[in-house]
């Protein structure tokens, strides 16, 4: 009697079991693939539709933005259906995954693939050994650029640093620091390329004799000179009108991670150095450098990955006309004008290349921290 | 103890100064660009901007014909002053300060009498803007009455692309960012190390790396020009920093929060969205805006991923166009580099504060 109520009990359970797994299956899958239904309709619609434009931009954020999530919590949720043991091991895929494929689809293996691309020849389809390096470092047009590249690195980038250096000293003894450091950074956030609109309408040049609108060609004039087209003129010197614009933009950078240095600068050091006579040039040099070499060496480095990877600006301005092309533009112009993919592969390792040392230093870094 | 204070107060004078000096190149070039786009197409083209200032300038009081009985080959007198036909060509000014100009040939002139007069209210206009806003076509009134029509340059079509681009590229990257961040800092698994170290190895490594290839996956599956090819570049580019900054951030939260979560029962999942993302709010606005600042300013990425689709084009990709295809036509490019400049600047200063932030947690590190 106990026997067979055991046994309907356990059938009964069995079939309770096997119909809550039989749905919790059915939901599992439904729910994935209403998800991805409406995700490739939504890709569909933002593609092809026809709709007004507000309507496709509040569409696509929203379908940008909430797919990723739901892709989360949908991942999640059909996780932890499964048995703990199983979930431990499988969240840190989720967390960490999506990252993951997209780094190594977007950085990891390009890098491979472009140094693949750079052995072969326009086309991609032989390979041709090291020509495209051989041709990176002896035409012309690539030794102006790395010239070019190297005036950027050194006037660029050194200026940036002390103008940067200069108003974070200044600003931390003046009353109108907020004020003086709020316009100087004001340039961060204008793109390169209204920055470029900015800096053409000061180079504007108009012909002698009727009024300059230029700001500088107005200035010259104003002295006697004679109007310059100041970004075509005497190579490789136009270079450096081109240069002002990222100084004028990285300055700001520079100022406010110096302020925050200077300002970490412990009081009494300063006051000690005064009563012992120090000049306020002695503090600087003795003092105020030393104790920020850090953040100096740190800024430099940023400044000059940076500067290497100048594009924008040259293309705005001049196209790399006038003996102004760097290594980016050189590249842009290879790989999409040219469809020299070979040789353009070749210019992007070459810009890796010279970040190694960088990288390398980052990784030593990452070894000496106790966390990993 | 005089001198001292004295010293100091000449102290306060050159540092101050000097800082406002500079502050003062730095600030001249955008105010030009802002100054420009309220004026007109005519103003700009004839005039420095700077001549919204008040200044003295001459100004038409009166134009008269020829008085008759004038030989325009000899001396004349006209008005008061007297020269010959090329001298009153270029102008001649009077002893009361007026200045007479021949205008036109010896035998169809004018005459115009020209007075200096400060100009204290400069013509500004918004024309400039409704022009550049505008879709397929814009009216203007000239300066004659007439009505004329010419093509919009559809800013606030490009307004609303860049948008598009801008906001899921820089909350997506986040968000998978922020995922990772607690994944690495958090939870052990296999391979733990070796994926934070590519993590760190891509912190330096330029884009330009990704381009050709990407493209050639962006052709084969049919992505060029969508919003999803561009959200998923930027996330890409974008992700190394994102993960390095959030990871340190969460690495330093206090264990213990997490810790008694856990005791009661919370799994990672829910650890994460109603603990971690609240706490790391800060940090994850920093990052947003920088990588906001950058998605929005970004060319070169839209550029090749975008390509010359008109209808996707974003900001800096029309503004860079106009410099290429009309670069004297001021009025238009000052009025439209400074929409494009508009929402970065609305950013940076209502959220100076996490910007200033996020940057220095970034170079802390480097």
């Amino acid at each position: 009697m106990a026997e067979a109520t055991q046994s309907k009990f356990t059938l009964k359970s069995l079939l309770e079991w096997f119909t809550t797994t039989i749905g919790q299956i059915v939901v599992a899958l439904l729910v994935p693939s209403i998800t991805v239904f409406i995700m490739i309709k939504g890709f569909i619609f933002l593609r092809d539709g026809a709709a007004p434009k507000y309507i496709i931009a509040l569409v696509a954020i929203i379908w940008g933005v909430g797919g990723v999530a739901l892709i989360y919590f949908i991942t999640n949720w059909l996780i932890e259906k499964l048995p703990p043991k199983w979930i431990s091991k499988l969240q840190p895929f989720l967390f960490v995954g999506p990252a993951v494929v997209i780094l190594s689809w977007y950085m990891a293996i390009p890098t491979v693939r472009t140094f693949i691309l750079s052995l072969k020849d326009r086309t991609g389809a032989n390979f041709v050994g090291f020509e495209n390096y051989v041709a990176v470092f002896s035409q012309r047009i690539m030794t102006i650029a790395f010239r070019n590249n190297l005036l950027w690195i050194i006037f660029g980038a050194t200026l940036s640093i002390a103008f940067g250096l200069l108003v974070a000293v200044l600003a931390d003894r003046s009353r109108f620091e907020k004020f003086a450091k709020s316009l100087i950074f004001l340039p961060m956030a204008i793109s390169f390329v209204g920055a470029g609109v900015i800096w053409n309408f000061i180079y504007e040049v108009k012909e002698a004799g009727s009024a300059q609108i230029g700001l500088l060609n107005a200035i010259w004039t104003g002295l006697g000179g004679q109007p310059q087209a100041w970004t075509a003129m005497l190579q490789p010197w136009n270079n450096l009108f081109l240069i002002i614009i990222v100084i004028w933009l990285q300055t700001g950078y520079a100022m406010v991670i110096f302020s925050a240095a200077i300002k970490g600068i412990p009081g009494e050091l300063l006051e000690a150095a005064r009563v012992d006579g120090a000049t306020e040039v002695q503090v600087f040099f003795r003092i105020m450098i030393p104790y920020i070499m850090g953040t100096i060496i740190t800024v430099s480095t940023t400044v000059v990955i940076f500067t290497l990877k100048i594009f924008d600006v040259v293309m705005v301005m001049t196209g790399g006309q006038f003996g102004t092309h760097v290594i980016a533009t050189q590249f842009y112009r290879q790989a999409f004008t040219n469809q020299n993919k070979g040789y353009a592969s070749a210019i992007a390792i070459v810009l890796v290349i010279c970040v190694i040392p960088v990288m390398i230093y980052n990784l030593r870094q990452l070894s000496d921290e106790e966390a990993f | 103890m005089k001198s001292a204070k004295g010293q100091e107060r000449l102290r306060d004078f050159v540092v101050n100064g000097a800082l406002l000096l500079l502050v003062f190149i730095w600030t001249i070039p955008t105010l030009g660009l802002l100054v420009s786009s309220f004026r007109t197409r005519f103003d700009i083209q004839t005039s420095g901007w700077w001549k919204v200032l008040p200044h003295r300038e001459w100004v038409l009081v009166e134009e008269l014909d020829i008085p008759e009985g004038v030989d325009p080959n000899g001396i004349m007198t006209i008005e008061g002053v007297t020269g010959t036909f090329d001298e009153l060509r270029e102008g001649i000014t009077g002893e009361d300060g007026r200045q007479i100009t021949w205008s036109g040939n010896k035998r169809l002139g004018t005459i115009r009498i020209n007075e200096e007069r400060w100009v204290i209210f400069p013509d500004l206009t918004f024309e400039n803007y409704g022009q550049v806003l505008a879709g397929k076509t814009y009216e203007i009134q000239t300066a004659s009455g007439d009505v004329m029509t010419v093509e919009g340059d559809n800013f606030v079509g490009a307004f609303l692309n860049s948008v598009t681009v801008a906001i899921p590229a820089t909350i997506i990257p986040i968000l998978i960012a922020a995922f990772a961040a607690y994944g690495f800092a958090w939870m052990k698994f296999p391979g733990r190390r070796l994926l934070f170290v590519l993590v760190v190895a891509l912190l330096v490594i330029p884009l330009q790396i990704a381009l050709v290839p990407i493209l050639k996956d962006y052709v084969r599956l049919n992505l060029n020009g969508t919003f999803l090819s561009i959200w998923l570049a930027h996330t890409g580019f974008g992700l190394p920093l994102a993960t390095y900054l959030l990871f340190n951030y969460i690495k330093g939260l206090p264990r213990d929060i997490l810790e008694s979560a856990f005791i009661d029962g919370a799994s990672h999942f829910t650890i994460f969205v109603r603990l971690i993302i609240p706490l790391s709010l800060p940090a994850l606005a920093s990052f947003a805006i920088f990588q906001f600042l950058w998605v929005w300013n970004d060319y070169l990425v839209a550029l090749v991923f975008i390509g010359a689709k008109p209808d996707v084009q974003v900001l800096t990709m029309r503004i860079a166009e106009m410099v290429g295809s009309r670069g004297a036509d001021w009025h238009l490019l000052t009025a439209g580099a400074f929409i494009s400049m508009l929402l970065p600047l609305v950013v940076f200063f209502s959220l100076q504060r996490f910007f200033v932030r996020g940057m220095l947690a970034g170079s802390v590190k480097g």
